[in-house]
């Protein structure tokens, strides 16, 4: 699904490498998860994939079901279908969340030749996910994440998810400011919508997010590399031990 | 120099301008009236030659050379034929008032009745006795000199040769709908509006079209206690046109009066607004949005006093301007000392796309009463690349993006008017116009 090879990232402003040769394949179908100290590039990486400005790809390759990410456009790669919920989700004044949501939708749909979605079609979708997870109908009113609670921002992130169905899914510390409840219905969010067809990759600080979301595999990132993989029992170790004993283990 | 000879210099600056206004306005003949008008049209024209044409010079006028508007000849302008989109207001049931070039056209128009209302026309208003806006007409207005001069007011209470007389008792079905319509390249037009709401009373005012090649409208508005004057209005897509207005408005106690204006384009457009909230709990609401692409010079000009107690005051001015657009903003809110309890609010803001594009604002406040809430705020800046790129990484494509971001900016003045109807066909031309100026 998402492919990564030799990904080298520094800032384009300043002469500061951040990426420094990241490696990682997610299969369809599959959860990854990624855990890192502070400052160690995950967001980066995320960002870099979903096509920020103000970073300059110096080497390697991100390819979506075989087509180069790092040649399109945001939008293209969102129609592609790749999505990022951000660590930070952004407030727009004066834009309905509804308004956004729809144009949203309508706008992928349009890019990939199919036909628009009606209003009552949108407005019976998009009840039924806010209900699940409880974001009640007056938020979807309100301008974008303006005025919403951390966890409001977060949940709305996976209501945006959930409308757009992309295949491959980043979730940038979606966990972090949500309350036990709120925690437990974004994963239930995501759990619904994994399926053969989809991949995830889960930044997190947390194994908490890991018990409701189960993991395939387990990235440690450090310093712009990926320095260890492993199975679920890896975040587990983090979650004990700290990152001490394994940044100790790959420098030996 | 020493402070006698720079007063003296100023003297004589003064004699300059005043002479050179007698020069300008000496073979000028007044439009052909008689009775009141006659009179109050040459009481103006006394009242001009002892003020002075602007001058660019004039502190008032620092940001918008008025030459363009005051000066003895018209600048041609091509006429702009718009066949993308209906005119604006063309869906709401209104009672309509056509103006071409600046002359009432009574074919075009619907007849002049409508319960609650008296309507007439000002060209031939002279030798009947309508007493009302005898009272009215250029009266608002000469209050409006102090404490700063607007010669291209008094300029027009002199020179207008047509215009409405409207008064209003009761709260008539639909809005009285003024339309504008260009045909010649030269046009000089000069319009005068005065209206009078008397108490309770209540009506919206729909203005809309290029007016003119070169054009002048004052509105001198008088609303009674209690009562409500909505007024929108829509400044065309006119490229090449000048002109400026004039809104004189004196509020009555719990009187409300909401005006908004939409302007696209022009080579020079200044916009004055000059306001009194004489009675306890009024409320008064001046709100703008503009969009300039290229050569355009934007002007919004306001002045609001409040000189009672409890009343609220709102400006909300907000521009988009693409290479090379000039818009100024200069909003004053003067409250006296008798007006405690004032609740006023200014904010201006320009959203510069485009390199050269510029916007020059200069908020005052003056306030001599010391139980008031206050705040004004003006920025200038650009699209925020964060919010760009959340929407785009939604899917939307760069463009799209863009043009919902630059309606957003535009919200808050556009929420100012009261009816959702009339707001939506604001949000709609708007929407247009972002569509047709990609940044
Ligand atoms: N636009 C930028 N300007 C300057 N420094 C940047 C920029 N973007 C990233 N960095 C730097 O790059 C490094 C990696 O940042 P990044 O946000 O990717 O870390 P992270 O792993 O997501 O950290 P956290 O766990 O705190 O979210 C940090 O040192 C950060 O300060
Ligand atoms: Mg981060």
């Amino acid at each position: 699904m998402l492919e990564i090879k030799n990904l080298h990232v520094k800032l384009e402003e300043e002469d500061k490498a951040i990426l420094k040769g990241v490696d990682l394949t997610v299969e369809a179908g599959k959860v990854h998860a990624i855990m890192g100290p502070n400052g160690s590039g995950k967001s980066t990486l995320a960002y870099v994939l979903a096509g920020r400005e103000g970073y300059e790809v110096t080497d390697g390759s991100a390819k979506l079901e075989g087509a180069e990410l790092l040649d399109m456009e945001p939008e293209e790669r969102a129609a592609a279908g790749m999505f990022l919920a951000f660590q930070y989700p952004v407030e727009i004044p004066g834009v309905g969340n509804m308004t956004f949501l729809r144009t949203a939708v309508n706008a992928q749909r349009k890019a990939r030749g199919e036909d628009e979605m009606s209003s009552g079609d949108f407005l019976k979708a998009i009840r039924a996910k806010a209900k699940d997870l409880k974001i009640d109908a007056e938020m979807l009113k309100r301008p974008v994440n303006v005025g919403f609670s951390g966890g409001e921002k977060k949940r709305n992130e996976i209501l945006q998810m959930a409308m757009l169905e992309p295949r491959m899914c980043i979730l940038d510390e979606t966990d972090s400011g949500l309350d036990v409840d709120a925690m437990k219905l974004v994963a239930d969010g995501v759990n619904a919508l994994r399926s053969t067809g989809r991949g995830f990759l889960v930044i997190t600080h947390y194994q908490r997010l890991l018990d409701h979301i189960k993991p395939d595999v387990v990235h440690i990132m450090s310093e712009g590399r990926i320095i260890k993989s492993g199975g679920p029992e890896l975040a587990l170790e983090v979650e004990q031990n700290g990152y001490a004993d394994i940044l100790a283990e790959v420098q030996a | 120099m020493s402070a006698q000879a720079r007063a003296g210099t100023r003297a004589a600056r003064f004699q300059a301008k005043l002479a050179a206004t007698e020069a300008q306005l000496a073979g000028l003949e007044l439009p052909a009236s008689s009775g009141w008008l006659r009179r109050a049209r040459e009481n103006a024209l006394l009242r001009l030659k002892a003020m002075g044409l602007p001058e660019k010079r004039d502190e008032y006028w620092r940001y918008t050379d008025p030459a363009r508007l005051s000066g003895a000849t018209v600048t041609p302008a091509k006429v702009f034929q718009i066949t993308d989109e209906s005119a604006v207001f063309d869906g709401i049931d209104r009672l309509k008032l056509v103006f071409v070039d600046g002359v009432f056209d009574a074919q075009a128009s619907d007849v002049l009745a409508l319960e609650g209302i008296e309507i007439s026309r000002l060209a031939d208003a002279g030798q009947r006795d309508i007493h009302w806006a005898q009272d009215l007409y250029g009266a608002i207005e000469t209050e409006g000199q102090s404490p700063v001069a607007r010669p291209m007011a008094v300029r027009n209470t002199a020179l207008a040769s047509d215009g409405v007389l409207i008064r209003v008792t009761g709260k008539p079905s639909k809005p009285v709908s003024i339309v504008y319509r260009r045909k010649s390249e030269t046009a000089d037009a000069v319009l005068h509006h005065v209206i009078r709401l008397e108490p309770g009373a209540e009506m919206t005012l729909l203005e809309n079209g290029p007016v003119a090649a070169r054009f002048s409208i004052d509105l001198e508005a008088c609303i009674a206690d209690g009562a409500t004057l909505h007024h929108v209005r829509a400044q065309g897509r006119d490229h090449e046109r000048s002109g400026i207005t004039h809104l004189f408005a004196r509020l009555g106690e719990k009187s409300v009066f909401k005006s908004f204006t939409m302007s696209a384009n022009g080579a020079v457009l200044r916009n004055e607004a000059v306001i009194w909230l004489n009675g306890k709990g009024g409320s008064a609401h001046v709100a703008g949005a503009a969009m300039g692409d290229g050569a355009f010079h934007h002007d919004d000009t306001v002045f609001i006093t409040h000189a009672a107690p409890d009343c609220e005051s709102r400006q909300v001015f907000k521009k988009v301007l693409h290479n090379g657009a000039v818009s100024v903003f200069q909003g004053k809110i003067l409250v006296k000392q008798i007006a405690q309890l004032t609740d006023g609010y200014q904010i201006s803001q320009a959203l510069l796309l485009g390199d050269n594009s510029q916007f020059l604002a200069k908020p005052e406040l003056e306030i001599y009463a010391d139980d008031v809430k206050c705040s004004h705020g003006s920025t200038s800046g650009e699209l925020d690349p964060d919010q760009l790129f959340y929407l785009r990484s939604r899917g939307m494509p760069e463009a799209e993006a863009q043009g919902l971001l630059v309606l957003a900016f535009l919200a808050e003045a556009v929420d100012e008017i009261a009816s959702e109807e009339l707001a939506e066909e604001i949000r709609v031309r708007l929407a247009g116009w972002v569509n047709r100026h990609k940044a």
